[in-house]
């Protein structure tokens, strides 16, 4: 029985997803920068991994694979971080409230360890979503 | 180009003193000509029982910009009433009290007008205000950088250097395409960067130690040395305040000091802009009242000097202004939304909805001394309508207004009906005067009388052979004037026919061609001045938030260009 | 030989640095170094250079490749596209000049669309918010010769303005400022402690989605109201004495990002940051500027506003009228809701940055997307037309996050025959009045 934990999830810039962003989408940095979750060390201890694992984190859209990682930031327990992107996007819930604004900081996502899971290129995550052939 | 020939039309022309002659006139190459200079290809328009008067001149409103744009997405509810696309070679047109920018062009072509004045550009939103300027269609436009809160104008007249004052004076409108020199709420804006005001013309600004007047002082006198084709144009401290016309009058006798100077057959000083804010009386708005007579009996006395009414027109608005603290003022009276910008080392504004109703005693009295401003000028040639759009009102009900100034029986209905009419007639004298504008004195106010005062009068204005075929025929049958106020409004809403250089824009009110818009702005030449160039390479580097090379606005912003150039280097 | 090119603008961010230096090689092809730019800045020009880059349109083909075609026949594409769709979503908009914004919204105005641009999933809950109380702001410089109090309130320029705090809001001496940062007091309200939360010298934490909460108790203790022991994680003394600092400076103002606008509340979180600002102009002054993240999104609400009143999600598609309500004619709704049945994207990518069901929605429908790089967009496409950089390759209008426009700079040539956004987006208008005047 793998273990489950329930975080609330916010999407933001950094500086590394600015850069990979320029350096190319389809860059290893732009990789390295947003197929990334920050997540507070007491909350990997209860998932029950080290950092640097990946975890398959799952919102009420969707759900991805993506490495669970020290946050550069300091984030409060109960608290995550995706940096903003495609990994981030196939869990951010679409609906706006008539705003046009759909909820990319603040929404409940379920954390559980996918150590030998792979987690997708930028392209393919989107692609892969979109029923597109994947190469 | 296309040669034409208006036949049997009646002339408004005070360029050549015709008042409602019927006479031909000529158009080639763009130009008003002879009727002996075309061929028998010209084509001929009939316009018979019908008025010809040149293309009116806007003097002051506030049509492209930074606030005036402010104004539009902030107010997307000023989007619900008359915007939609048009009949014509038109694009979607929208907004009420602050059009777009294919709107404000239509608008005023439709009007019969063809030139209109930006009142206030800060010169970091130049390239702003020249995008909006190159998107507007038909009308030629210019705009004027505002100088009265410009940290180098306080420093240099701190110290009273009027020759510098120029050259950096040269230097900005070079840099920014800009016409002439606009002073808002001298020194009150810059001490509003602090949250404080300048409420008569001694009250010392912050830091700077100068005084209101002494700003006005220089800039006149800068002006001058440069000659310039306008004068300054002020708006004054103290705006829209009970009791405010003596600080009116205190500023407006600043302009017996300085004498005009210039090339191009101005003679006024100074450019009082939308006097009807600055005319109140009272202590406080229980018992404001009307002071036009006041104002104006100094104004017709002063020949330096020429004004613009700024007409309230009861309708909902949006009130924008440089003067900052006054909008912030503003909104804690009518608790509306508040948009503001302060700009660095230049200026600021301030934007606030606002609903002139006739049911408020402020806002008829307000109407009232509007219209009293103009009926008191015993000299149309230096008295202009506007609605300081869209700050009394927007310039579309220009018709309107002209309703009330030409038709006092239309106008008198409105006054005797306001809720509150009794008040309104004691508190102001509009219900004494029975003077009807004339067409005459019309095309003074709108035509040649803005011409001269902008320095424009040797190809805009009139309609004497040479002058640019710039030409509005209404359906007005000077023989049988309309009776109603309502048909002196529909026939000025609605041109016959517009001609904008030489060629028809507009043709019962439907837009038939977009024209070729000009920009109108004034290249100096002065004297290279070592002290200026310092200042500005110094505050550029530690204080502007841009670098100088990225300051001023590229040509291809202004594709059409019409150059006033002048030489002030003294020897 | 090189040479060098000065007062270069950076098309990165809302931050808009106008005082890059590059050195290019006298071909004017190759940028040789980058100077005064940030990494993200730098990595942008450097990115020009790079191996690899797409220089020809591309469509795609049913076994999912993509095929090198002309740009005569992706023009004839996207203007075939455009016409026979009833509603076309016409996307993006931010990295673009405003002169190719102008020309694309006379085709949006021909063909029906429905012009946004990225506010609609960034600052547009700022714009939702001063439409409803207006704002009180000032420029950049402003801030820079006269702010002794600065709060930056759920945004974190270090990292995605990262120039913005050493030119106008914290270490920059200016004229009434001389002692710089040490003159002004900075404030971070963020719930994380972010890279700006170092800078600061005050850190509030507030508890995720309590911005509003926060905000309402600042403008509870500035008049001197009484407060309950804690409100969003943060103890009531220390919010009445934020407040008298505030109250004591001379000109305040804070700067909101993300953390407001994406939140739940939305533009309610931001016009209560906006009427505590008002109400700290009755005691001194103060202002308050949204961080605008793409270099040009401003500008994009600006020319839309001028042209048709609404800064963003203008609804063209009556061809007689602008409509403009978000949460009908927004990007993220038409897509969920499927209103619409073509989508052009330019200078933007959605792919990566809208939520996966609108993505999954435009990936069904017939899809052009213009952008000088391969992205998720291009990948979903149905045709990708590359097209020079704005601000590097080709010069063009852009707007500051304080709306100030600014020229950028053209500083090497494009790749050879490469259209730039005005010059395709001209042949697709042209294309278009053929195609309708056939009609």
């Amino acid at each position: 029985m793998t273990k489950k934990i329930t975080l609330n999830m916010i999407t933001c810039r950094s500086i590394f997803q600015g850069v990979g962003m320029e350096a190319g989408k389809t860059s290893q940095k732009y990789f390295n920068a947003c197929s990334i979750i920050e997540m507070h060390p007491e909350d990997m201890k209860k998932l029950g991994i080290w950092k640097n694992t990946n975890v398959r984190v799952s919102s009420s859209v969707g759900s991805i694979v993506v490495k669970a990682v020290e946050p550069r930031e300091l984030l409060v327990p109960g608290l995550c971080h995706i940096p903003m992107g495609p990994w981030a996007n196939r869990i951010v819930p679409a609906y706006t409230f008539s705003t046009g604004e759909p909820c990319f900081k603040g929404f409940d996502v379920e954390i559980e360890p996918a150590i030998n899971e792979p987690i997708l290129s930028a392209i393919d995550v989107v692609k892969d979503a979109c029923g597109l052939p994947i190469k | 180009m296309s040669e034409y020939i208006i036949k049997n039309g009646h002339v408004f022309d005070p360029v050549q003193k015709i008042k409602g002659d019927k006479k031909d006139i000529a158009i080639k190459d763009g130009k008003i000509v002879e009727a002996s200079e075309v061929s028998s290809s010209a084509k001929s328009i009939n316009a018979k029982g019908k008025t010809i008067m040149a293309g009116a001149m806007e003097i002051h409103a506030h049509v492209a910009g930074p606030k005036v744009n402010a104004g539009r997405w902030f107010r997307p509810e000023d989007k619900i009433f008359d915007s939609h696309k048009k009949p014509g070679m038109t694009r979607i047109e929208g907004g009420k009290s602050i059009p777009t920018v294919f709107k404000t062009g239509y608008e005023y072509a439709r009007m019969g007008y063809t030139f209109a004045m930006e009142a206030a550009m800060p010169p970091l939103y130049a390239r702003h205000v020249h995008e909006e300027i190159h998107d507007t269609p038909i009308i030629d436009e210019a705009a004027l950088p505002v100088f009265g809160n410009n940290w180098f104008i306080l420093e240099y007249l701190k110290n009273r250097e009027i020759e510098n004052t120029a050259a950096y004076i040269a230097w900005i409108l070079n840099q920014t395409k800009g016409y002439g020199v606009k002073i808002v709420n001298p020194g009150g804006t810059e001490a509003w960067a602090w949250g404080l005001n300048c409420l008569t013309i001694n009250d010392p600004v912050p830091y700077f130690e100068i005084t209101p007047a002494e700003i006005v002082t220089g800039l006149m006198e800068a002006n001058e040395y440069l000659g310039l084709p306008h004068s300054v144009h002020i708006h004054q401290n103290d705006l829209g305040n009970p009791g405010n016309y003596k600080v009116t009058l205190d500023t407006l006798r600043l302009a017996e000091k300085v004498k005009p100077k210039n090339d191009f057959g101005r003679d006024q000083v100074m450019h009082s802009t939308h006097l009807q804010f600055h005319a109140y009386g009272g202590e406080s708005f229980a018992n404001i009242e009307s002071k036009a007579k006041e104002v104006m009996d100094y104004v017709n006395s002063n020949e330096a000097i020429t004004f613009d009414t700024g007409n309230v027109t009861l309708d909902e608005t949006t009130t924008m202004t440089a003067d900052g603290p006054f909008e912030h003022h503003l909104c804690s009276l009518n608790h509306l939304k508040w948009f503001n910008v302060d700009v660095e080392l230049e200026t600021a504004a301030g934007i606030v909805p606002y609903v002139y109703s006739p049911n408020v005693s402020v806002n008829a009295i307000q109407w009232a001394i509007g219209l009293e401003l103009a009926l008191y000028a015993k000299d149309p040639m230096r008295c202009f309508i506007t609605t300081d759009h869209p700050n009394a009102g927007p310039f579309t009900r220009y018709p309107r207004v002209m309703s009330w100034l030409m038709c006092a029986k239309t106008r008198n209905e409105r006054l005797n009906t306001f809720k509150n009419a009794d008040k309104i007639i004691d508190r102001t004298t509009l219900a004494e005067i029975d003077r009807e504008i004339s067409l005459y004195e019309l095309a003074a106010m709108t035509r040649a009388g803005p011409a001269k005062s902008l320095g424009l009068s040797k190809d805009f204005g009139g309609l004497k052979p040479g002058m640019n075929a710039d030409i509005a025929i209404y359906n007005i049958n000077p023989e049988k004037l309309p009776t109603k106020g309502e048909d002196y409004e529909k026939a000025f809403s609605n041109v016959a026919y517009l001609f904008k250089d030489g060629k028809i824009c507009v043709k019962d009110g439907t837009v038939v061609d977009n024209g070729q818009k000009k920009t109108f702005w004034v290249d100096v030449k002065v004297n290279p001045n070592k002290q200026v160039r310092h200042d500005v390479v110094e505050k550029f580097l530690k204080y502007y938030s841009v670098n100088e090379g990225n300051y001023s606005v590229p040509d291809d912003y202004a594709p059409h260009q019409h150059i006033i150039s002048l030489d002030a280097t003294h020897a | 030989m090189t040479k060098v090119v000065k007062d270069v603008i950076c098309p990165f961010c809302g931050t808009l640095c106008d005082d890059v230096e590059i050195t290019v090689s006298d071909d004017n092809k190759k940028i040789i170094s980058v100077r005064n730019a940030c990494a993200i800045g730098a990595e942008k020009f450097n990115h020009t250079s790079l191996p690899g880059r797409v220089t020809r349109p591309r469509m795609r083909q049913p076994d999912g490749t993509f095929k090198e075609v002309s740009y005569d026949e992706a023009v004839d594409w996207t203007a075939k596209t455009l016409v026979n769709a009833r509603k076309t979503l016409m996307y993006g908009w931010a990295s673009t000049s405003c002169q190719a914004m102008s020309v694309g919204h006379e085709i949006a105005e021909k063909i029906g669309g429905i012009v946004d641009n990225c506010a609609t999933v960034c600052h547009g809950s700022s714009l939702i918010a001063i439409q409803d109380v207006g704002v009180p702001s000032c420029t950049l410089g402003e801030v820079k010769n006269r702010a002794d109090r600065v709060i930056f309130w759920g945004c974190n320029p270090a990292h995605a303005h990262p120039r913005h705090m050493s030119r106008y809001s914290i270490f920059p001496r200016g004229f009434f400022t001389v002692k710089g940062h040490k003159g002004r007091k900075i404030y971070c309200v963020d719930c994380r402690y972010t890279d700006t939360a170092r800078c600061a010298d005050e850190f509030i934490q507030v508890q995720q989605g309590y911005d509003y909460e926060l905000l309402n108790a600042f403008r509870t203790a500035a008049r001197g109201e009484v407060l309950p022991d804690t409100v969003g994680g943060v103890p009531k003394e220390k919010i009445y004495e934020i407040v008298e600092e505030l109250k004591g400076g001379r000109f305040g103002v804070i700067f909101f990002g993300m953390g407001l606008t994406h939140t739940m509340g939305r533009n309610h979180n931001i016009d209560i940051a906006i009427a505590l600002t008002r109400d700290m102009n009755d005691f001194t002054k103060f202002n308050i500027m949204a961080m605008r993240g793409h270099w040009n999104v401003t500008g994009s609400g600006q020319v839309l506003a001028w042209q048709y009143g609404f800064p963003y999600a203008v609804d063209l598609s009556r061809r007689t009228k602008a409509r403009y309500q978000t949460g009908e004619t927004t990007s993220v709704d038409l897509l969920i809701r499927n209103e619409v049945d073509a989508c052009f994207n330019i200078a933007t990518d959605p792919g990566a940055h809208f939520p996966i069901d609108s993505v999954v929605s435009m990936s069904k429908k017939p899809t052009v997307t213009i952008d000088p790089h391969i992205n998720m967009s291009t990948e979903i496409s149905d045709l990708h037309i590359p097209v020079a950089m704005v601000g590097v390759e080709v010069g063009g209008c852009a707007y500051r996050m304080d709306n100030v426009p600014i020229e950028t700079r053209k500083v090497v040539d494009p790749p050879d025959g490469m259209l730039t956004d005005v010059e395709l987006l001209t042949k697709i208008n042209e294309r278009v009045d053929e195609l309708m005047g056939a009609k």
